[in-house]
């Protein structure tokens, strides 16, 4: 199980707890996908949100649900559509854009039921993925990256800068955004985006509409 | 406890107390008619705490009752929740205050068909006035407003029980704090409604029914009633798990006899179910209950929007379904998720993987366990209770 009593409470993984420190305390939160519960167990028990999840696997909603997380099996394809506008304060998608079939519509409909969205993705601009495909010719596979081609879920790859283009085409304020390098140290991306989407492994935004 | 004197409340002699309500409380039935005077009776287990804020209402199925953590005064069985109620176990007598009252038009001492008519002196019969699911949720908040009980922590229940679990939440939101509707639907779907009028039809075409009038005459309608339970036993499995039971093998005999015999286990098992369910249930109940059960329909109720049944919920939920179970499929069960979704309700939903059809809900789950215990936990720490 992955309840966590308060007094042993460990701590989370840095792309979460960067996530969690831009949530406000008391807020409502909806983390879409959000696994095993992790950052949602976090945000209730330290932050006293009122926090919902959705979780396509049922392993996942089952161990949330376990623990006490109100988490529901669905699928952010196509259930987002079900909440109404600017129902939460804050709308999570946690390294699940780059398996979406439609990124777009799901960055749409986080802002819609949303008044803000924290959004985070594997960068595709990173310089060991540019060089695998540069020197070796190969799709990725690393850490962050651990799939074959042909099995991976992560069917709509992008780079911090794709991210910041979309967001501006889909006029989306970005209201803070960091990148993690490989040791988990922050890189700002708005004063040094070459930098940032060479050495970012993974992007982290918190967005709003303008 | 109220203190209208119209009120009583007694023990009978099978151990179920009863409460019954006079002129003070009628039960205004959907219907149109009203119960002046009505009977409720009800199991209850642990203690109600000094807030009154304990208390677990536990609904029980269309062929339920209020013994659902006691012998059977009947058949002598263990409680039909027996595996999740008790001190330390999921719902902890220890902690919780637990209430399991008969629905009304139910045939185990609440007021229904088989009861006395006062105005006839003469059992109710097919004279007594249809009811609803909301009826019986009107009800049990007289029983629970009797206790004292302002709100209560929990309303749970399967199938038919998870309907008056939705009802309450829906009726009563600022009278439950959670909620949770296992095996269920918002409403019950074409086929549902088909297979209980085989059910009904069973019923009425027995002679031995005479036209609803049976008790009167000393009779039983033994057949009709078995037969419905055998059409309604076939609903709460699944094809696997029937399949693994009995497969097509013979009842005690190596070959098919060339007659209309029990020849293969499962009609032995189905008729077995038929004739011991006749011994503790009513056939009018049977009429009754199950109608109540083809009149639901939350969205209807609430202007043809689901949603509607839930604006502004406070009540927190958790909708369970099983993979197996196509008498309240998970898509029904994802129709109550989509509304309570379209309000931002506090709403938890797992699918359980089991392939023991609608009854995996009353059996022994480990998965389901789990998520149920988790929510309660979860609930209870909301609620001020852990």
């Amino acid at each position: 199980m992955n309840m966590l009593s308060d007094t042993n409470r460990k701590s989370i993984r840095v792309d979460l707890q960067l996530m969690a420190d831009m949530i406000e305390p008391g807020t409502r939160v909806l983390d879409v996908g959000c696994g095993e519960g992790e950052l949602l167990d976090y945000l209730v028990n330290t932050k006293g949100v009122d926090a919902r999840g959705i979780e396509l696997s049922t392993d996942g909603v089952n161990a949330c649900v376990s623990a006490g997380l109100p988490v529901i099996q669905g699928d952010a394809e196509t259930d987002l559509i079900d909440y109404p506008d600017q129902a939460f304060d804050y709308v999570i998608l946690s390294q699940t854009l780059q398996a979406m079939m439609s990124p777009k519509e799901a960055l749409n409909q986080l802002l819609r039921i949303g008044k803000r969205a924290i959004v985070s993705f594997p960068n595709f601009g990173h310089w060991r993925v540019r060089w695998e495909l540069f020197a070796k010719g190969k799709m990725p596979v690393n850490e962050t990256l651990a799939y074959q081609w042909y099995d991976t879920p992560n069917i709509h790859f992008c780079t911090i800068k794709d991210f910041i283009v979309l967001c501006d085409e889909l006029g989306i304020t970005i209201e803070r955004s960091i990148a993690l390098d490989h040791q988990g140290n922050i890189r700002r991306i708005r004063s040094r985006l070459f930098a940032a989407n060479l050495f970012g492994e993974q992007g982290v935004f918190l967005l709003s509409r303008r | 406890m109220s203190t209208n004197d119209t009120t009583q409340s007694e023990k009978t002699q099978d151990s179920s107390q009863k409460v019954t309500f006079g002129s003070e409380a009628p039960l205004r039935l959907d219907c149109g008619v009203e119960l002046k005077n009505h009977t409720i009776a009800f199991e209850a287990y642990g203690t109600l705490n000094e807030q009154k804020n304990n208390a677990i209402l536990i609904c029980h199925a269309l062929t339920g009752d209020q013994y659902v953590a006691s012998p059977h005064p009947i058949t002598k069985k263990p409680g039909w929740w027996d595996i999740v109620i008790g001190p330390g176990k999921i719902f902890d007598t220890d902690k919780y205050f637990i209430i399991c009252p008969n629905v009304i038009g139910g045939c185990m001492g609440t007021t229904g068909p088989k009861e006395i008519n006062p105005d006839t002196g003469k059992p109710w019969g097919v004279e007594f006035p249809v009811i609803t699911i909301p009826d019986m949720v009107r009800q049990q908040a007289l029983l629970i407003s009797h206790f004292g009980i302002d709100k209560l922590f929990m309303v749970v229940g399967g199938s038919m029980g998870g309907m008056q679990a939705l009802e309450w939440a829906s009726t009563y939101p600022d009278r439950v704090f959670a909620s949770i509707p296992i095996a269920t639907a918002p409403h019950h779907s074409a086929q549902n409604i088909a297979l209980y009028e085989v059910g009904r039809q069973a019923i009425m075409a027995d002679p031995e029914w005479c036209d609803g009038k049976y008790l009167e005459q000393g009779r039983t309608p033994k057949r009709g009633l078995s037969v419905a339970r055998m059409a309604g036993h076939i609903t709460y499995l699944s094809e696997a798990s029937l399949q693994q039971k009995f497969g097509r093998r013979l009842q005690d005999r190596h070959e098919v006899t060339f007659g209309f015999d029990a020849d293969f286990q499962v009609e032995s098992y189905l008729r077995h179910q038929g004739s011991t369910f006749v011994d503790r249930f009513d056939a009018n109940s049977y009429l009754y209950v199950s109608r109540a059960m083809d009149y639901f329909d939350l969205a209807g109720n609430n202007g043809g929007v689901l949603a509607n049944a839930f604006k502004d919920t406070p009540v927190r939920f958790c909708v369970i379904s099983f993979t197996s179970d196509w008498h309240y499929p998970t898509a029904e069960s994802r129709l109550t998720v989509k509304a309570l979704n379209a309000v931002a309700a506090n709403v938890s939903f797992a699918e359980i993987e089991s392939d023991k059809g609608h009854d995996a809900f009353l059996l022994d789950e480990p998965e389901f366990h789990n998520v149920l215990s988790g929510f309660i936990n979860g609930a209870a720490k909301h609620w001020g209770l852990s």
